[in-house]
């Protein structure tokens, strides 16, 4: 199968009902996509794929063919962050992280689609993300400052 | 200002030459453990203290304290560079090897300073043999909400003599008086501002003398302790950078899967992995105690592979019905099951005998920690020896189980500690470690990663215990007047120490924690223990005996207080017996503007349990709306001698209250034919984001002594939002889940 990661074109010669969650991690390396629940209960794996966020458990190899991907590593870097992640920073929302890169990512792919979430679209955008550590009041507060950050920019 | 009395102790600085540099350290007079490095030094080099190493590289500091995501690390090296000048972002983080010289003082009870008054944890520890028995092993573990207290003084010691013996060495090189220097941003500045950083005087320390009793800087001075910080980790895992031991690859490595006994602790009597061997990338089936365990060149091909395999299995060791787990509680409550009664006064008895007795039962059950990093490690064993890579909170334990299965010296393996994606109290066990170690010696040479699936890492869990509850009380002229409690479990030290071959003589005080020592003058009051016999095996889950017996007591509380017709917030002030406790209710009644009850459809219910020293008191809002019970607002204050970081501490308890009211809401395990029902997080669901409450946190630094917060906002969540439950329905809710009995929107 081909498809591109972060701009960079891959192949992997992998099983086509492997999860994607695994060709990224086990076969590309890619680990900031996380494996928490595989069964679409966590979100730790969400990824965009053609810019949808997507639970990367729950793609086959085969779905994934001729996509754009991209994972936590692609959105931005500590040298250039998105705009999600410097108000996940500056809010210090994180406490094992392990579910973070998920959030970020869903939390990315809602602004995309509307820079002005109300709570209740936040609500209804984010709860498929598991905190065990239970970040969710920083979560939200980060989602609105990171909505204040893109529309200033 | 209570933080004068936070004074250093009899600690005695020790600086030994490295590689480029040296490394300071605290040793504590009378503790004459090995130094757990030296057997990282070269010849000639002499024996290295734990803490802190500069070097032409910089600062690192080494810290055997595990980090799970309450920003241990962080705050450790904010202390650190407190007294050493150097900026925090600055400071490496080194989790280095296990050493009987980490030992955990302030969970083993050894200062006197560090352990707490009454109730907790670790004074228990240290009135028994077991506290004997931690000294004998050097413990080191994180847990109890212990790493803040134990390492605010040692680190800050171990920086001020290091400053200042760099100052020395400056002094050495440029022939200007110490005092005549000052420290600055990793630097020393000489008086006419030439800088010379750390870097460029590692190498003179070798020849100078440590400069020892350097007095602590005063709160006054301090730039990190007390301000709101940026964690050190923040970036890493914000970016997917963080690396978690599930991340980890090891050149050679091969993955492995496992599967065990689905019922809890039993055998694997056969097994047929013809199937699986013929699947793409799998190198072999393996037997492992209590189950097998698949080989593959990939994660998801090797869980493929374990789950191809046909398996022969025996009986779970425990009753079969969740029905005979409750009996067995039910039947603890004898006089030769009796465990502790450590709370006796006035005269409950007779006190009891005349009058209106007011019963109630209450349950609380068993619960996954499952931290959503599932539990994973990598071991290499070869020719006599082993490496380890994996997130524990047993360092120790780990090396010596290793060594044991490996059969070779518990010196010859060598663990490398991992960030790890939560813990709440699983990664004070160590099966996945002892599971990768039998796959290991079968593969001689290979690193072998074993990573659990979700399904395997939750089922196999060692739960919280599972508990119940007693309540005889009696009320007169609007007052709670007595109350008896009984409550019975499971040891749970007994069960988890016993993992670890180690007896736990004496009562288990966590059966009753929370509720002995709740900071309340009835006129008579008795509560006593009931140790049930080990059902399913039992684990320390975060708040441990605080968050059933923590529940129990509060729901108690509530029911008298109701039955005397008094307000629960009021009532609870009126009894409160404890000041620095009624400090923390009066917070919380000013935080949240209590004044009773409210209109139709909604409540609020308070809880206060002191746990690991901390008096933490929450009061709840929810309203009842037709889509079930929703959780609004939570108000929580907390004692803790000095809030080190404002943000942090804030977050930690936001996420304790989160934690208690998820597991309040819909969270148990229940066991059939000692196969748990729950597997993933669609029968396990927890709180989510849109279902989570704001939460208004407050700090109180009036205490003398220095807390975790870890731990302690756990156990008044679940009966703060029973009671406003009860307040917004009329229901009494005594029993955890609440879902089983309420929805919630």
């Amino acid at each position: 199968m081909k498809f591109t990661v972060n701009g960079v074109r891959h192949e992997a010669d992998v099983e086509a009902e492997m999860p994607l969650l695994w060709v990224l991690r086990d076969e590309l390396k890619i680990k900031g996509v996380k494996y928490g629940c595989g069964i679409a209960q966590c979100g730790a794996c969400t990824v965009h794929l053609d810019g949808e966020a997507v639970r990367s458990c729950q793609i086959w190899a085969e779905d994934a063919e001729g996509a754009e991907i991209t994972t936590i590593e692609g959105l931005g870097t500590a040298e250039a962050l998105h705009a999600v992640q410097a108000a996940w920073i500056a809010r210090q929302v994180a406490q094992c992280g392990y579910c973070q890169s998920g959030q970020i990512m869903q939390a990315a792919a809602l602004l995309a689609g509307n820079p002005a979430p109300s709570d209740a679209e936040i609500d209804a955008a984010m709860s498929g993300n598991l905190c065990r550590c239970g970040t969710y009041p920083r979560i939200r507060a980060a989602i609105h400052d990171a909505a204040d950050r893109l529309r200033e920019a | 200002m209570s933080r004068r009395s936070l004074t250093r102790r009899a600690f005695v600085v020790g600086s030994v030459a490295v590689a480029g540099g040296a490394a300071f350290g605290v040793y504590m007079l009378g503790k004459p453990h090995d130094n757990p490095l030296e057997a990282t030094l070269g010849p000639g080099e002499a024996a290295l203290t734990p803490y802190v190493r500069i070097d032409a590289q910089g600062v690192t500091l080494i810290t055997p304290r595990a980090d799970s995501g309450q920003g241990v690390a962080h705050v450790q090296a904010a202390f650190l560079a407190e007294e050493l000048d150097v900026d925090l972002e600055a400071v490496r983080v080194d989790p280095g090897p296990p050493g009987a010289a980490y030992w955990n003082t302030a969970l083993a009870g050894e200062a006197a300073e560090f352990t707490v008054p009454s109730g907790g944890l670790m004074r228990d520890l240290a009135e028994s043999a077991l506290g004997a028995a931690m000294k004998v092993i050097g413990l080191q573990i994180t847990g109890g909400s212990t790493t803040v207290p134990d390492q605010f003084v040692k680190l800050r010691a171990a920086a001020a003599s290091a400053r200042e013996t760099l100052k020395q060495a400056a002094a050495a090189r440029t022939g200007v008086a110490r005092d005549a220097l000052r420290t600055e941003a990793g630097q020393v500045i000489l008086p006419d501002g030439t800088a010379l950083p750390y870097g460029a005087l590692a190498g003179d320390l070798a020849g100078v003398a440590v400069v020892q009793d350097v007095a602590l800087r005063p709160p006054s001075a301090w730039r990190y302790i007390g301000q709101p910080m940026a964690r050190i980790d923040m970036v890493a895992k914000c970016t997917g950078t963080q690396t978690y031991g599930i991340d980890l690859e090891i050149d050679g490595m091969v993955h492995a899967a496992i599967r065990l006994n689905p019922a809890q602790g039993g055998a694997m009597t056969g097994f047929d992995a013809t199937r699986a061997l013929q699947m793409r990338g799998v190198q072999g089936v393996v037997a492992v105690t209590g189950g097998i365990a698949a080989l593959a060149d990939n994660t998801w091909r090797a869980m493929q592979a374990a789950e191809a395999v046909e398996v022969d299995w025996g009986p779970a060791p425990m009753p079969a019905t969740m029905a005979q787990h409750w009996q067995a509680l039910s039947e603890a409550f004898t006089e030769d099951r009796r465990d502790s009664r450590k709370r006796d006064d006035g005269d409950v008895e007779t006190a009891l005998a005349g009058g209106e007795v007011i019963e109630a039962e209450y349950r609380a059950p068993y619960l996954a920690h499952a931290p959503l990093e599932p539990v994973s490690a990598i071991v290499r064993v070869d020719d006599g020896k082993a490496e380890v890579w994996t997130g524990t909170q047993i360092p120790r334990f780990v090396q010596k189980n290793v060594a044991r299965i490996a059969g070779i010296d518990p010196e010859a393996v060598t663990l490398h500690a991992q960030m790890m994606g939560g813990s709440f109290g699983h990664r004070l066990e160590d099966e996945v470690v002892r599971r990768a170690t039998e796959i290991a010696v079968q593969r001689p040479g290979v690193p072998v990663k074993l990573t659990y699936s979700r399904e395997e890492d939750m089922t196999h869990d060692f739960p919280r215990q599972i508990a119940m509850a007693r309540l005889r009380g009696r009320v007169a002229e609007g007052r709670v007047e007595a109350m008896d409690l009984r409550v019975a479990c499971p040891s749970v030290m007994a069960s988890q120490m016993g993992r670890q071959d180690m007896p736990v003589p004496g009562p288990d005080s966590q059966i009753v924690a929370g509720a002995w020592n709740a900071p309340f003058a009835f006129p008579h009051h008795r509560v006593t223990g009931y140790r049930a016999p080990e059902l399913a095996p039992v684990s320390s889950w975060r708040s441990v005996g605080a968050s059933h017996a923590g529940f129990f007591h509060n729901a108690a509380l509530d029911e008298l207080i109701h039955a005397a017709g008094a307000d629960p917030m009021e009532e609870r002030l009126r009894l409160c017996s404890d000041p620095l406790a009624r400090k923390v209710l009066e917070a919380v009644a000013e935080m949240s503007a209590w004044t009773g009850p409210l209109s139709a459809g909604r409540g609020r219910g308070v809880a206060l349990t002191t746990s690991f020293g901390v008096p933490c008191a929450e009061v709840i809002e929810v309203r009842h709306t037709d889509a079930g019970i929703r959780i609004e607002n939570v108000w929580v204050a907390a004692e803790v001698g000095l809030v080190v970081d404002p943000v942090n501490f804030e977050n930690l308890v936001q996420g304790g209250v989160i934690f208690g009211l998820a597991h309040a809401m819909n969270c148990e395990i229940t066991y059939e034919g000692g196969i748990a029902e729950q597997a993933n997080f669609d029968s396990y669901p927890g709180m989510r984001l849109a279902q989570a409450p704001k939460i208004a946190v407050r700090g109180l630094e009036n205490g003398a002594a220095l807390r975790g917060i870890g731990e302690p906002p756990v156990p008044p969540a679940a009966p703060a939002l029973a009671g406003a439950i009860f307040a917004a329905t009329g229901l009494r809710l005594r029993e955890m889940p609440f879902s089983r009995f309420i929805d919630f929107a």
